[in-house]
């Protein structure tokens, strides 16, 4: 017991290392909100193209989400840092986490809001239209609010695996909270710091469970 | 940017040829913990979901129990995949639990896999209808009877939609162990990419994995649209 006090829960530790995991968190906080922003601007407009029916363009965004969809999130990330500069692109960690959750949860989203879309009947895009509204107000008015209820259960699961993938973003180097607390690990030699950034996520995280969870016994109740 | 290097730097055929030896190994790693932490997952997960449900009917036994896996599994969802990874092979060190890469690695991930796998075979389990409990109980089957010829067979069957799709999210993830140096397909790319001073093997192993997951991908989206979402 004493063993994982002394190692585990050791404030000594965690005040020699609060520096480095301040760092992190705000890392941490800025590439998960602006990821996530980005990913979902990303998405809607993946939809929203998609549903517009152009010809040559549907299979062109069918084949980027279903391969996106394929590759693991890392793979993703490790092609954009560690190949890209070999054709005279260099990203910085930040950008090029920022970029590779962007361009994976984009996939994933537009799936979510392309069935929210469909979900609504066609009928009323018609109507609307036949109304005089042009096709960016009948998503706006019309199509988008009704969309967006159906699929706030399956938004929420997937910003929640979202905001979870984005501790790989530490493995480019970026100074996560992951990355910082593995620094004052070995700083401190001491398990703490992890500890403390484990629960951090979970604080940040473990709200998002309990919404999926309120959301998914809803849809059974009614179901 | 410089795109004549295209084809030198990401689709140098004689460095993917050379590469492919040690791909081909990581490539039999990455699908043999797959393999076990799928095993291991179902299996967990599937005990877990059968003692919750089945104390469920005991009032404080089935409240306490409840509590308990419910805590298992919500803590496991929320916790990102890669810090609780780096947890058990850096943190558990400390209290003198070494482990290697490999079981790091089908530790962290199976715990993950069964609370998904809970969750879904707990929802299958609950949505068949009470009276096929009443019925098959009144008949004389015992428990597990009831259990293994009545309701697993539905259960299991409802579950599998959402259950490929949270495999296929796990079996995807367990790429991210190549950061404590599991020598997986990605961990083996960057090695060769380091040897040949080309990222070819890189996309290589991006190909290999899209090749893989792809069906799977696409296996999930039928299976959902055939049977419908349940979790």
């Amino acid at each position: 017991m004493n063993q994982i006090i002394e190692n585990f829960f050791n404030f000594e530790a965690l005040a020699r290392s609060q520096k480095l995991l301040l760092i992190g968190l705000e890392t941490t906080l800025r590439l998960i909100g602006l990821a996530v922003l980005l990913a979902m601007g990303f998405g809607l407009f993946l939809a929203v193209l998609r549903h517009a029916n152009r010809r040559w363009l549907n299979p062109l965004i069918i084949a980027y989400v279903d391969v996106v969809r394929a590759c693991p999130i890392i793979v993703l990330l490790m092609l954009i840092y560690y190949a890209l500069p070999f054709i005279g692109i260099r990203l910085p960690a930040f950008w090029a986490g920022i970029l590779a959750l962007s361009l994976n949860g984009g996939a994933f989203y537009s799936e979510i809001f392309r069935g929210g879309i469909e979900a609504i009947p066609r009928g009323q895009t018609e109507a609307a239209r036949s109304l005089g509204l042009t096709y960016m107000q009948t998503m706006r008015i019309v199509i988008l609010p009704q969309a967006i209820r159906i699929i706030l259960p399956p938004l929420t699961t997937n910003t929640l695996e979202l905001i979870k993938a984005s501790a790989v973003a530490s493995t480019v180097a970026l100074p996560d909270l992951l990355r910082q607390a593995l620094q004052a690990q070995s700083l401190t030699l001491n398990a703490t710091p992890l500890v403390a950034v484990l629960m951090l996520y979970l604080l940040i995280l473990l709200p998002l469970v309990q919404l999926v969870t309120f959301f998914e016994r809803r849809v059974k109740n009614s179901g | 940017m410089d795109l004549s290097g295209i084809g030198r730097y990401f689709f140098n055929g004689e460095v993917m040829l050379k590469a492919l030896p040690l791909l081909a190994s990581g490539l039999v790693m990455t699908l043999k913990v797959s393999c076990v932490v799928i095993g291991i997952g179902f299996g967990v997960g599937l005990i877990l979901a059968l003692i919750r449900t089945g104390t469920a009917k005991t009032r404080v036994v089935g409240k306490v129990v409840g509590f308990l896996i419910r805590l298992y599994v919500d803590l496991l969802r929320a916790s990102p995949y890669l810090v609780l990874l780096s947890f058990v092979y850096f943190g558990l060190p400390f209290l003198g639990v070494n482990l290697s890469t490999f079981w790091a690695t089908v530790i962290t991930f199976s715990a993950c896999l069964s609370a998904f796998a809970e969750e879904t075979f707990r929802a299958g389990i609950e949505a068949i209808d009470r009276g096929q409990w009443e019925a098959a109980r009144s008949l004389g089957l015992s428990f597990f009877d009831t259990m293994r010829h009545i309701i697993l067979p539905q259960a299991i069957r409802i579950s599998i939609p959402a259950l490929t799709n949270w495999t296929v999210a796990i079996t995807k993830a367990i790429s991210m162990a190549s950061a404590i140096a599991l020598p997986d397909l990605l961990k083996q790319a960057r090695w060769a990419q380091g040897i040949f001073a080309n990222p070819s093997p890189l996309i290589e192993a991006a190909v290999i994995y899209v090749l893989l997951f792809f069906p799977l991908v696409k296996l999930t989206l039928f299976l959902e649209r055939k049977w419908g979402k349940l979790v």
